[in-house]
């Protein structure tokens, strides 16, 4: 009787361990957490798995103790990360997982991941308000070897005399324009030197486009939540850039929103001269531009040199950049929009050797031929290190544009938006941009949203901070 | 069969009660030590106070998010029930094709709720710009309905499965004897069949309530709380507070809000509870 009592109590027990061991057995299935709902997640899962395979057969490493483990930002290079990694091992035995967060997931996956016991030893931030979240857990970059391989100083992120975080990839945004429609038009490029000037190729654009076969001059501003960053955030970076230009700042608490009449004036030019009626703004996506674009049925598309891979199919030599004309003083020197949105960080709490390991596979993406090759022709990265030489360039046509604005003597604008005092902010702002699109709202709102919130917002987060 | 239970109860509790105190009551337990934290990871954290509770209200969009989500919960538990109900009525009746109307009524409930998020999004966005009407992101009375609507449609089917099994429920003989009376249609419904299906009815209420109070995907999916954050529902809310702002400072007070959140959901569901079950009867 007792001994069947002690074989019941044992068959539990193995029952309720068995469980317990099938819970810690799958470490990259929770990976996902709170953002396991969504398709991309879920793909997100299964990339996770098939990189640790490959971290499993990779031979075993001789001496080399560390571990890398890359949460990538870039869903769209994953590929290109995964096949460096397999390199990588395979090269030096050390184990290189890359795992990459769902498009919009990057801080909730960050979040769970970093709670783990195998937290990565490598992540990104997204400029110093993203850096406010993590900056405990940034190793100081100062004394490595990535950092005297900067070209420029104004392309890390620093806090006193430490280095947290290091920009590994420069991007450029502006006006991508179709050059065969332009010139079916009757324009270059060279006509288009300010916003006036862009105002009227637009304006007749737009009332010739049945003549010249379009739907109108601009792609839909759509200001569903997968398109409308290109407004609250990128184009509402002009207005920022002058003012701070201005003032001679590169940060603020309270922006004065000196140049929200500018802002006005070509988000205005944007949803007029454009080919869908604003009304429609609110649910017109990323892909709805793209495809308008893509399709010849409009001339211009504010983006960037990310957006390449996805309206190649017009031909490179279709393909042009112009600056973003507001209107504002001097804008005759204005060049595109170039900085990071992208900053490597190596974990602070993460053991010694897997910090070593994570600065020794850094040191060999910029300087080894093959990491440099992934960077520049794979990814098509645009470096802001000394070691990417000529032969390592990006064939993107629209950096070539890039740097064919530099060379002529263009001052290129900043990237300030990273100074944006919270996501809220700029929802807030899309928010009152898509009202006042639709005639819903006015534009005194959207100098609220931009203006009053802005001082809100870093006066909550500071209160809040006690 | 009862010894049997008495002797190899381990096997059959230890394994869920496992899974629940795993799955449930730590991380419980721990978010609520996490409210009175501030933290980046749930690892690493600093002990605060109540500083994150003082903070809910630093601005006010927890409270807008509660009348929001208060208002909705009314009407959409008044809807949802009264609709239900009046199906399952129909559909106890000896008409031709119930099963078919009570599987085509059920099956909205079989599609997650991000996905019909979407679908409605399109849809009623589709019949705003037919009607020149602002849409969805543009006009929070358009989302509040829009909700409305999403809910229903998707609740509808499953209260009207519980209703269903109690009105099959109710006596056959208590239904003739009344109409021996002669009691009205409308009489017996008040007098016999509601009072039998009352058990029924707090078990919707219940879930229609606790469904409505606690809505997320739904609210993610079809309004994301736009436009600026006048559809955003509570739930919403702690999500906003926890993502969209930068600074340690503000998960701790998102924190706040779900615990916050969570003694109002089970406050309202209890008293709720038991205002039902008193007017119960034994069969």
């Amino acid at each position: 009787m007792k001994a069947k009592k002690v074989v019941s109590l044992l068959t539990a027990s193995v029952l309720a361990l068995s469980m317990l061991a099938g819970c810690s057995a799958q470490p990259a299935a929770d990976s996902a957490d709170g953002a396991a709902e969504s398709a991309p997640a879920a793909q997100e899962e299964s990339v996770a798995q098939e990189s640790e395979v490959a971290q499993e057969e990779a031979p075993a490493a001789d001496g080399a103790a560390g571990q890398v483990y890359y949460l990538n930002f870039k869903p769209e290079q994953d590929e290109d990360w995964q096949n460096v990694a397999a390199l990588y091992t395979e090269q030096t035995g050390v184990p290189v997982t890359v795992v990459t967060a769902a498009s919009g997931q990057y801080e909730t996956q960050l979040m769970s991941e970093m709670a783990k016991s195998e937290a990565p030893t490598l992540f990104q931030v997204n400029g110093p308000v993203g850096l406010a979240n993590w900056r405990d857990y940034c190793y100081d970059l100062s004394g490595t070897e990535l950092y005297s391989h900067l070209t420029n100083e104004s392309f890390c992120l620093k806090d006193g005399e430490e280095v947290p975080a290091i920009a590994y990839v420069i991007e450029t945004y502006g006006i991508i324009y179709n050059k065969a429609l332009l010139e079916k038009a009757g324009y270059t490029a060279d006509d288009i030197t300010s916003f006036d000037t862009l105002k009227a190729v637009a304006d007749d654009i737009q009332a010739r486009k049945d003549e010249l076969g379009v739907k109108g001059a601009f792609t839909s501003a759509g200001m569903d939540a997968s398109s409308d960053w290109r407004f609250k955030t990128h184009l509402a970076n002009l207005p920022i850039y002058y003012e701070y230009k201005e003032d001679g700042i590169g940060s603020t608490e309270a922006i004065k929103g000196t140049y929200l009449d500018n802002y006005k004036q070509i988000y205005d030019l944007y949803i007029t001269d454009s080919t869908c009626d604003p009304s429609e703004l609110a649910t017109k996506t990323a892909n709805d531009a793209t495809a308008e674009f893509v399709n010849g049925e409009a001339v211009f598309y504010q983006n960037g040199t990310w957006e390449y891979a996805n309206i190649e199919a017009l031909g490179d030599e279709n393909l042009g950049m112009l600056p973003i004309y507001i209107g504002a003083e001097g804008e005759e020197n204005q060049g595109l929009c170039t900085g990071s949105e992208n900053y490597w960080c190596v974990n602070k709490n993460a053991s010694e050797e897997d910090i070593q390991a994570t600065l020794d596979f850094l040191t060999w993406m910029i300087t080894s031929d093959e990491g440099r090759a992934a960077m520049s022709q794979e990814m098509g990265f645009v470096t802001p290190f000394d070691t990417f030489t000529d032969e390592f360039a990006a064939s993107n046509p629209l950096l070539q544009d890039a740097d064919a604005y530099i060379a002529a003597g263009k001052t290129p604008v900043d990237w300030c938006f990273s100074t944006m005092p919270s996501e809220n902010w700029k929802n807030m702002v899309g928010s009152a941009l898509t009202a006042y699109a639709a005639g819903t709202g006015s534009w005194d709102d959207v100098v609220t949203a931009f203006v009053d919130n802005w001082a809100t917002e870093y006066q909550l987060s500071a209160a809040a901070a006690g | 069969m009862e010894k049997a239970i008495r002797k190899f109860w381990p096997i059959f509790v230890l394994p869920t009660l496992g899974a629940f105190a795993i799955g449930f009551l730590w991380p419980f337990v721990w978010g609520v030590y996490l409210s009175f934290c501030r933290f980046t990871t749930v690892q690493n954290v600093s002990f605060v106070g109540l500083q994150n509770y003082a903070n809910i209200w630093i601005d006010n969009t927890f409270t807008h998010a509660f009348f929001f989500t208060a208002a909705f919960t009314v009407v959409s538990v008044a809807l949802i029930n009264v609709f239900a109900f009046a199906l399952a009525l129909l559909l106890t009746r000896k008409l031709r094709g119930t099963n078919l109307f009570r599987t085509v009524f059920f099956m909205p409930n079989l599609i997650g709720g991000i996905v019909l998020g979407y679908i409605w999004k399109t849809l009623l966005d589709g019949v705003l710009a037919l009607l020149d009407r602002p849409l969805l992101a543009l006009d929070a009375t358009a989302g509040f309905w829009g909700l409305i609507i999403l809910m229903c449609w998707q609740q509808i089917g499953y209260m009207m499965v519980i209703y269903i099994a109690g009105l099959q429920n109710v006596p056959i003989d208590l239904i003739e004897a009344a109409r021996v009376d002669g009691a009205t249609d409308f009489q017996t419904l008040v007098r016999i069949k509601i009072p039998m299906v009352m058990s029924n009815i707090t078990i919707c209420l219940f879930l229609t309530l606790t469904n409505s109070f606690k809505l997320f995907d739904q609210n993610l999916s079809l309004t994301n709380g736009l436009p600026g954050k006048d559809s955003q529902m509570l739930a919403l809310n702690i999500y906003d507070t926890f993502y969209a702002r930068s600074g340690p400072q503000w998960k701790g007070i998102g924190q706040a809000k779900a615990v916050i959140f969570f003694i109002v959901v089970a406050a309202i569901a209890l008293i709720q509870l038991r205002a039902t079950r008193s007017k119960e009867v034994q069969q």
